[in-house]
């Protein structure tokens, strides 16, 4: 059965912009992207949304839904008190482009300044072994869908444009923390740059972004934290940084 | 009207890639490894690509877990797969190929599961004789486009590292449309689009382009496809003069959920059925019992009582008629619906929560359940969910040379990936499109890269631009036309009800008029707004394209009197060896698609003899088996 649904949605551009108000049916089990896409059917043909799958595996309809960074495609109107109104609006953190869609250039620039997976020179296709326990911890990583919750909803760029110079934000200490660990990659000094490079000492731990992970990846406790304390002990005790000098692995 | 200036923005490369899903960055790397300047082109964000919904794995017969697999082995599957409807060269270089293409993508960072020796891990999967789908969890296609996505990257810091730029060389041009590929004398010498940010126009000027756009989905009402998959590969490449062979063969999957909407389409993968869940119409029957074909009757149970029994019991009682294969299911739902005993939303009951407890059910299917719980509110442990056949993959496409993905009869044109055809014949093996796109993406990149060096100046003339730059702007121009979304919808109903699973010659010879009515009516779509991110104006352009792909598939369709793989018909049920040894050809002559047959090209000897006679047999006339092989 149809009901009605107020929908309060943010419609505009860099310039101007503001909320605006619409009723749409809602049917049961449906989505925010459900209602969006009806509004965009029937009421509003240019609203701008991004979206592909529409199942929680691609990361693009990324929005804030009452404030909060969500997918929109696995955000259920049923988890909302029937009569409230549900407010959609775009990615606090990025330039708004139109209406939901926000310009997520800056994770792109930041990937690109990460340096590349580096494997051993002599090894030869097909030739690797490495064991399940092993690959596991990269792979916790690995399942990221680039939806950029986690580097909209962290308060050190959130509402400080002048640090997105220097922080690379937690999908990219991910991203360090699976190539750190990656079995057969052989860069070192990959925490040391993720302190020194790309901001993870800026970084207070406040768990934000493991909390709107759609894939519940563990990024503070399992990458941030135990890189910070890696830095640490690498920095301040002499001892281990001998030891890493004599050990052929790499270790940094 | 739109009121916004429109900046002309032109470039120059060696090679054009349109598509970013695996096998158009494969060929983007392969191209840029040999050299060239190469753009990619996505009509979404760089790493959305369709691929990343793909879960089982990549086939490839490197023997991790069963040394006896090779090759040849990999090929046979193919070939039995595809009802031996295949290209054979595209069969045989996809199964020499992949186990190279997996490994060189372990080189690249990608993280499979391991086998206990530390090996990858390979998988059993339907159709495979072995295991062999190489796989991370259930989330392989992601694996794939992100260890792509990652190289590309690499090779950009190369580049940095060499000319200054990370983008001097390889440049992705993200959430960019193309409308029509370019060509003069008869050659390719670009691509035309739209930002879709923006909505202003861009020039791309090259000899070689890539089309790596994947499938057609979007085209059908019910599918698992992204709303990527609108053709745009398929209706470019007939447009600029390119063939798209066979067509007719869709692969649905029985049980799609049909409802409610924020999971329609999405597939309930086959173990919810062999762990007990129970098919039923709106009248509460257990249907399939009525649907268990002559040659299966001492398979399959004809009473709920051993069907029940089975579970406990496989060896003393038959298996429960669920468990048929595919398209007899979903010939039963698709007959169940039409006979007015579907459910209100167009499909049947599948219930798993009445046979087995909640607990056992979160044990087995765990994603299953976490997937519909947290997307849709549905609790599959205690409430029936609404299934009914949903799109899948497209095996038809352009056609292409097997060793070097060029498209025949368009120099400089290549495709890769699912919209090139021929590889999969008429059925695909689950696991064979992720090492498709690897083999293919990167026999485009290497076919390109050889064409480029031949012929490497474009350019495109100025009447080809006015052209190309009025038809953006068509849309605009009208006001009180036809809207793109209700024309969509529309187009979804008749391919859904006319073109989609069971077909029969009156139904399609319905479609193709409908299909020709939406289309005159198309061409007066008006756009409401901007030119500014403005997903009506996108879908006038996609839905250009779907039209054509609904159109090639109908024909083909109907063309095609006999059942086979991703193509069956009411009225022409069996197999028939004649038809095996023709493919169909469409192509578009600016007003609409036609359809001929053409003779498919008959394996050489030595694949020939990799089958044993008596199973080429029940595909193949007498006289095709007399010559054993083309040589």
């Amino acid at each position: 059965m149809a009901r009605k649904l107020n929908l309060r949605i943010w419609r505009g551009d860099a310039t101007d912009g503001g909320l605006k108000d619409v009723q749409v049916d809602v049917n049961e089990g449906e989505v925010v992207l459900d209602v969006i896409h009806r509004v965009q059917a029937t009421q509003m043909g240019d609203l701008a949304v991004r979206w592909n799958c529409k199942a929680g595996k691609c990361g693009s309809c990324s929005m804030e839904i009452n404030g909060k960074p969500r997918l929109a495609c696995m955000t259920q109107v049923a988890s909302f008190e029937e009569g409230e109104t549900i407010t959609v609006t775009p990615l606090r953190a990025f330039p708004v482009i139109k209406d939901l869609v926000t310009d997520v250039s800056f994770n792109y620039k930041k990937a690109m300044e990460i340096p590349a997976f580096a494997p051993p020179a002599d090894l030869k296709p097909g030739q690797a072994r490495m064991e399940q326990v092993d690959v596991e911890r990269s792979q916790e990583f690995r399942k990221c869908i680039e939806c950029f919750l986690c580097q909209d909803v962290c308060h050190v760029v959130r509402d400080h444009e002048e640090n997105k110079k220097s922080f690379a934000g937690p999908r990219f200490f991910i991203r360090i923390a699976e190539l750190d660990m990656h079995p057969l990659d052989m860069l070192k000094n990959r925490k040391r740059t993720a302190q020194e490079e790309h901001g993870l000492g800026m970084c207070n731990i406040t768990k934000c972004c493991t909390e709107v992970c759609p894939e519940h990846i563990k990024i503070t406790d399992n990458a941030i934290i135990p890189m910070k304390e890696r830095v640490v002990d690498i920095k301040y005790d002499p001892a281990r940084m001998f030891a890493g000098l004599l050990k052929r692995e790499k270790r940094s | 009207m739109t009121t916004e200036k429109i900046a002309l923005e032109r470039y120059k490369y060696d090679v054009l890639v349109i598509g970013a899903g695996g096998a158009g960055l494969r060929a983007a790397v392969e191209a840029r490894e040999s050299g060239l300047r190469v753009a990619i082109i996505c009509k979404s964000l760089f790493g959305k690509a369709h691929t990343v919904m793909a879960e089982g794995g990549a086939a490839a017969s490197m023997g991790n877990a069963n040394s006896n697999d090779n090759w040849m082995v990999h090929f046979r599957d193919t070939m039995r797969g595809g009802k031996f409807l295949n290209h054979f060269r595209m069969a045989e270089l996809h199964a020499k190929e992949s186990p190279d293409r997996i490994w060189e993508l372990e080189m690249w960072g990608a993280l499979f599961d391991r086998t206990k020796e530390g090996k990858i891990s390979q998988r059993n999967f339907g159709g495979h004789e072995y295991p062999r789908l190489a796989h991370v969890g259930d989330r392989t296609g992601l694996e794939l486009i992100r260890t792509m996505q990652q190289k590309i990257v690499a090779l950009q810091q190369a580049d940095k590292r060499e000319h200054g730029d990370y983008e001097s060389h390889l440049k992705v041009y993200a959430e960019l449309t193309i409308t029509e590929i370019l060509k003069e004398g008869g050659k390719i010498a670009g691509a035309y689009g739209y930002w879709r940010e923006s909505g202003s126009e861009v020039l791309f000027e090259a000899p070689a382009v890539i089309i790596a756009t994947g499938g057609v989905g979007k085209t059908f009402k019910i599918t698992s496809n992204s709303w990527e998959g609108t053709g745009d590969g398929h209706a470019l490449a007939l447009k600029a003069g390119a063939n798209l062979v066979d067509m007719e063969f869709l692969q649905f999957h029985p049980t799609g959920m049909v409802w409610p909407p924020s999971v329609r389409g999405i597939l309930v993968t086959e173990s919810v059925r062999g762990e007990g869940g129970i098919l039923t119409n709106s009248n509460g029957e257990r249907f399939m019992f009525k649907y268990i074909p002559d040659v299966f009757k001492d398979k399959y149970a004809d009473n709920e009582e051993e069907a029940d029994r089975w579970y406990v019991d496989q060896d003393n009682n038959r298996r429960p008629p669920e468990l048929l294969p595919r398209d007899e299911v979903a010939r039963a739902i698709n007959t169940e619906v039409k006979a007015g005993r579907g459910t209100e939303h167009g499909g049947v009951f599948l219930d798993v929560s009445k046979r087995i407890s909640a607990e056992i059910i979160k044990k087995r299917l765990p994603s299953m359940w976490h997937q519909f719980y947290e997307l849709a509110g549905v609790d599959i442990t205690k409430e029936a969910m609404e299934v009914g056949p949903t799109c899948h993959y497209v095996m038809g496409g352009v056609e292409v040379e097997p060793d070097t993905a060029a498209a025949v009869g368009v120099p400089g044109l290549f495709a890769a990936g699912e919209v090139a055809g021929g590889m999969h014949g008429s059925n695909r093996l689950g696991g064979n499109s992720l090492s498709d796109l690897l083999v293919f993406g990167r026999r485009a990149g290497m076919g390109a890269a050889a064409y480029v060096k031949q012929n490497s100046n474009a350019s495109v003339s100025d009447a080809t631009v006015t052209a190309a730059a009025a038809r953006i702007e068509a849309p605009f121009a009208r006001s009180g036309g036809e809207n793109s979304y209700s024309l969509h919808a529309e187009l979804q109903e008749v391919t859904h009800n006319l073109v989609g699973i069971i077909r029969t010659g009156t139904e399609l010879k319905e479609a193709i008029e409908k299909i020709a009515e939406i289309r005159k009516r198309s061409a007066n779509v008006a756009v409401t707004g901007g030119r500014k991110f403005n997903p009506g104006f996108h879908l006038a352009f996609d839905l250009d394209n779907m039209l054509l792909v609904a159109e090639s598939t109908a024909k083909s369709a109907i063309s095609r009197e006999e059942s086979r793989g991703g193509h069956t018909r009411d009225d022409f049920p069996g197999m028939d060896s004649g038809w095996r040894q023709s493919n169909h050809i469409a192509s578009f002559d600016g007003n609409q698609v036609s359809v001929r047959k053409q003779a498919l090209p008959f394996m050489p000897k030595e694949l020939f003899d990799l089958f044993e006679v008596d199973e080429l047999k029940k595909y193949m006339t007498p006289e095709e088996i007399a010559k054993g092989g083309s040589n």
